[in-house]
């Protein structure tokens, strides 16, 4: 019997093959097929693996050496109920965008740069998860970056792609720089980087204030925090769709990891003042995050800005956790913290699904420009619906299972009286009501994504003869649609599931819920709150079947199809109806003016002209223009002075090396 | 034994939400006519429009999908399940403890957001213009609405709609500025779900300024039969709401036997009344404005809640 860390590393040795193997087979015909395969087998045996470890309720961690790496360290990997939960998500995401790759993949026109990386990058995300020092962790965070980066060039052709995975490139860097510093704040002057290490040594509050900035800097970048989350919308929808679904699904929760691994695990007791950074930016992340999306025409951009502002829900539920835990509340802790956890969960599961069916569209289509698709809810039916039951879930709906999270983290808002700071009492109410103005954008932006994209007439001939997709796509999405209902309507489950975690992290758990009548869920006490997915699903399904019956029975049958009604006035065209744009425009006119500088300008023709008027929208992303722009501009400007120094004669480049070693005695000798 | 007459209470609590809804609409429209002096329809009328529209073909459009059909009876369950929910004449029912006023309000949003998909599905413009600014109104209602929670939850402790009720009607909690404020915001919220003056006007049919009807513009027959019932219920469940959580008197506690439950249901229609006639007068001396000025409209519930929120952190008596 081998131990559960070793059988987790040979399921990350076999992608690491398969990678490999890839490369030689992937110009035949099968390749797609089987490598896909064999990726969704070993994924699954993984997924199955981590969770039979978590639901024996998680064991003590098992440990693997190699001996790899850093000469007086080795390798060190480990397994514990955390890694555990990170694991199970990974590896499904990884196994059904697998199933869905089987189908998918037919359609790739350059399959040779796609499969080597498509198991590398799985692989790369498990090591993330695995490490257990600090040089294993950045070694394999770098490696799961470049295999990501290389299959967001799959299509290095195409427009835009080239400019992603630099902007990616960029990012990724910087934020591997702010992890290095942080690991080497953490290991000390000593120089320990086993984890184990860095979790005993004792860190001063300066040392472990710089860290959570970095952190956040470092995790926060990767996994999306507003203003750091430029790369994530031109990435993500660059790469096929189910990696694109592996990114935004499972890759942001890889940096949500690392985040809670080093912020809540190796830097022990919190102080609460990084709780209010975390609130402030987790709020802020959510809301502009789902702004943005609000804006945006392109499916799958939507669905990448959507991630931003799911990422920021799961900063705010683990800032709140944070709060909890420095004052020493453990119960509220462990709510926060398990709904942060659900909703990594939730969130893995929806957005996979959506991106599912924005690559259906795609390979149907061959388009992502939502303004020109249309009623394919008559042609695509089957993904339609699955698409619907995404769609539900992510907009936090009952009875599905991300309304169970958000209700979670609504749950840990209210405990905020307890709090004895007075900057905690006030902030928190205030992030409660971002929450919710997220949530309600949410369903604001999936009714635009879902209705102009799947519902009204049909915008291009594209979208009017589009076909149902292939049958692995749709049992993709089945499954995960499934999932999603399950989760919501038996969250208990899913809640008891995670209490090894809360006990290993924060001390203290949630109570039993496989204790509460009828399989709902009760966070501290019935009497304070309690939800019941399943009897809500229930009695949805009465109340309609009853109002169906009784209509049938007694209600007459006629019905007629005719021209829509539309007040008398039917609209000429298709391209009358109602845009994502013009969708938007009330919103944009409540909240765009602020975040956006946005602006309708009216262009008439002038008098006497019969040309058509236009509606320009102005619309600024003020992230990228007042922060990345001059930021570029002022590294152009000083490249361009360096410049210089590449053309010296070796007589200057000689004083030059004197000079700089004087300076830097100098400053040696000034310092100590 | 028990836990059939449990059942057969919240049984009764689903009929009477049901028969109860539309005679409030009815007597709302009443009072209305009343106040600008005209006769008005009977207060029954509501029941007839009903009936009539069961009785008619359904006229659908081309292009219509499966989800147009199904939507009336998503919409109506969504919200009649959301209803029977919130306690009327009694406390602590069977399925109380289902969903609390988050989940209320939250089976209200998948409601709204079936409706809003419904008007999309068609491709008219009437539709379109309809959906998206329901969903302004919802984004900018929830955020109040969830403060208005907070506010509540922080007085009685609980978002259990059941022990919220039981808490205010029992012990002495007295006259609070944060409640005050709180009931104000939750009166603002209450218009706007309910699309009446003056953030929409549910009799108007042909001005662009209208958003609920304009979203269920393409319904007819037994479909538009079930929304507009849906609509009746979503009132009477507002009304049910503000009734339990700010004036709980007379409201039965659990298993006090059927007098106390006829008391309770003899206060609750009083309630309603009540409620009913201050609803219309509010309506008849306001006039209806611009879509634009709704976000300062739902702002101002915002920060009445929050206001509401952060008063009750300065101090527990407030």
């Amino acid at each position: 019997m081998i131990s559960a860390a070793a059988l987790q590393m040979s399921c990350v040795a076999a992608l690491l093959t398969l990678a490999a193997v890839a490369i030689v087979l992937s110009r035949s015909k099968r390749a797609s097929d089987v490598i896909y395969g064999l990726t969704m087998a070993v994924s699954v045996v993984a997924t199955a693996a981590s969770m039979s470890w978590l639901v024996r309720g998680g064991p003590e961690a098992s440990a693997v050496i190699l001996p790899i790496g850093l000469p007086w360290l080795g390798a060190h990997f480990r397994l514990d109920s955390l890694a555990s939960f990170f694991l199970i998500v990974v590896n499904f995401g990884g196994a059904i965008a697998s199933l869905y790759g089987l189908g998918y993949g037919r359609h790739e026109s350059a399959p040779h740069r796609v499969l080597p990386f498509f198991p590398a990058f799985l692989a790369g995300m498990n090591l993330v998860v695995l490490a257990d020092d600090a040089f294993s962790y950045l070694l394999c965070w770098e490696f799961m970056s470049l295999a990501s980066w290389a299959l967001v060039m799959a299509h290095h052709r195409e427009a835009g792609n080239a400019k992603a995975g630099y902007v990616y490139l960029v990012m990724a860097s910087f934020g591997t720089l702010a992890l290095l510093l942080a690991f080497g704040l953490l290991a000390g002057p000593a120089g320990d980087y086993g984890f184990a290490a860095i979790r005993t040594a004792q860190h001063t509050p300066y040392a472990a204030g710089l860290v959570l900035i970095l952190m956040l800097l470092g995790a926060g970048s990767k996994a999306g925090l507003v203003p750091l989350h430029v790369w994530l919308p031109l990435a993500h929808p660059a790469a096929p769709s189910h990696v694109s679904a592996l990114m935004s699904g499972v890759m942001t929760k890889v940096a949500i990891y690392g985040f809670i691994r080093v912020v809540f695990d190796l830097l022990g007791q919190p102080a609460w003042w990084a709780s209010v950074v975390v609130l402030f930016l987790g709020g802020i992340t959510a809301v502009m995050g789902i702004l943005y999306a609000m804006m945006e025409q392109d499916l799958k951009r939507l669905l990448a800005y959507s991630t931003i502002e799911n990422v920021g829900i799961i900063f705010v539920s683990l800032g709140l956790a944070l709060g909890f835990q420095a004052n020493g509340m453990k119960l509220a802790a462990a709510l926060a913290f398990t709904a942060a956890l659900f909703h990594v969960l939730n969130h893995s599961l929806f957005k996979s699904l959506l991106f599912f069916g924005a690559g259906a569209v795609l390979t149907s289509t061959r388009e992502r420009d939502m303004d020109k698709l249309g009623g394919l809810i008559h042609r695509m039916p089957m993904t339609s619906f699955a698409v619907l039951v995404g769609c539900v879930a992510i907009s936090a709906l009952p009875p599905f299972n991300g309304f169970v999270s958000e209700w979670l983290m609504f749950q840990a808002v209210l405990q905020s009286p307890d709090l004895p700071q007075w900057a905690l009492k006030i902030m928190v109410p205030a992030v409660g009501a971002m929450l919710a103005l997220a949530a309600a954008l949410a369903a604001a932006c999936f009714v635009k994504a879902y209705g102009v994209t799947f519902l009204g007439r049909p915008r291009s001939a594209a979208a009017e003869t589009a076909d149902e997709v292939d049958r692995y796509s749709i049992a993709a999405m089945f499954i995960l649609a499934v999932l999603c209902l399950l989760a919501g309507i038996l969250p208990g489950l899913v809640i008891d599931a995670l209490s090894p975690i809360t006990l290993q992290i924060l001390g203290g758990r949630m109570p039993i819920q496989a204790n509460e009548a009828w399989l709902s869920i009760a966070p501290i006490a019935e009497s304070r709150s309690s939800y019941n997915g399943f009897l809500v699903l229930v009695f949805i399904t009465i109340s309609a079947s009853l109002a169906v019956f009784f209509i049938h029975r007694f209600a007459s049958h006629a019905l007629r199809r005719g021209p829509a009604w539309g007040c008398g006035f039917s609209d000429p065209t298709p391209a009358a109806q109602y845009s994502g744009e013009s969708f938007a425009q009330p919103i944009r006119r409540v909240f765009g003016t602020l975040a956006f500088h946005a602006r309708d300008h009216v262009e008439m023709p002038p008098p006497g002209d019969i040309g058509a008027a236009r509606l320009r929208i102005e619309l600024h992303d003020l992230v990228w223009e007042r922060m990345y722009q001059p930021t570029a501009v002022a590294v152009g400007w000083s490249s361009e002075r360096l410049n210089r120094l590449q053309f010296l004669t070796i007589r200057r480049y000689l004083s030059l090396v004197f000079a700089t070693l004087v300076a830097l005695l100098l400053v040696l000798a000034i310092w100590s | 034994m028990v836990v059939m007459s449990d059942i057969a209470v919240q049984g009764v609590q689903m009929l009477l939400v049901l028969l109860l809804a539309p005679l409030l609409t009815g007597f709302v429209r009443k009072i209305k006519a009343r106040l600008v002096r005209r006769q008005g329809a009977s207060i029954f009328q509501p029941y007839r429009d009903l009936l009539r529209l069961l009785r008619k073909e359904v006229v659908l459009a081309d292009n219509a999908s499966w989800l147009f059909r199904v939507t009336p009876y998503v919409t109506f369950a969504a919200i009649w399940v959301a209803a029977a929910l919130v306690p009327t004449f009694a406390t602590g029912l069977l399925f109380n403890w289902t969903a609390d006023l988050i989940a209320i309000v939250a089976l209200l949003g998948s409601a709204r957001f079936f409706l809003a998909l419904a008007g999309m599905d068609v491709g008219t413009s009437f539709g379109g213009i309809g959906s998206s600014r329901e969903v302004m109104i919802a984004a900018l209602a929830e955020p109040a609405m969830l403060l208005i929670v907070f506010c509540m939850a922080l007085v009685a402790g609980s978002t259990q709609l059941s022990t919220v009720a039981n808490f205010l009607a029992s012990s002495y909690v007295g006259l609070r500025v944060s409640l005050g404020m709180a009931l104000i915001a939750l009166i603002m919220v209450a218009l706007a779900e309910n699309a009446r003056i003056p953030i929409d006007n549910p009799a108007t049919h042909l001005e662009l300024t209208m958003v609920h009807e304009a979203m269920v513009l393409e319904y007819s027959g037994r479909h538009l039969a079930m929304i507009e019932f849906g609509a009746f219920l979503k009132l009477l469940l507002y009304i049910s709401l503000i009734a339990c959580v700010f004036v709980p008197w007379k409201i039965a506690l659990f298993g006090t036997g059927p007098l106390a439950y006829a008391v309770g249901a003899g206060a609750y229609i009083v309630k309603l009344a009540v409620a009913g006639f201050l609803l219309a007068l509010f309506e008849t001396a306001t006039a209806k404005m611009r879509v634009f000025r709704i976000p300062q409209f739902l702002g101002a519930a915002l920060m009445l809640g929050l206001l509401g929120t952060l008063l009750l952190f300065v101090s527990r008596s407030f």
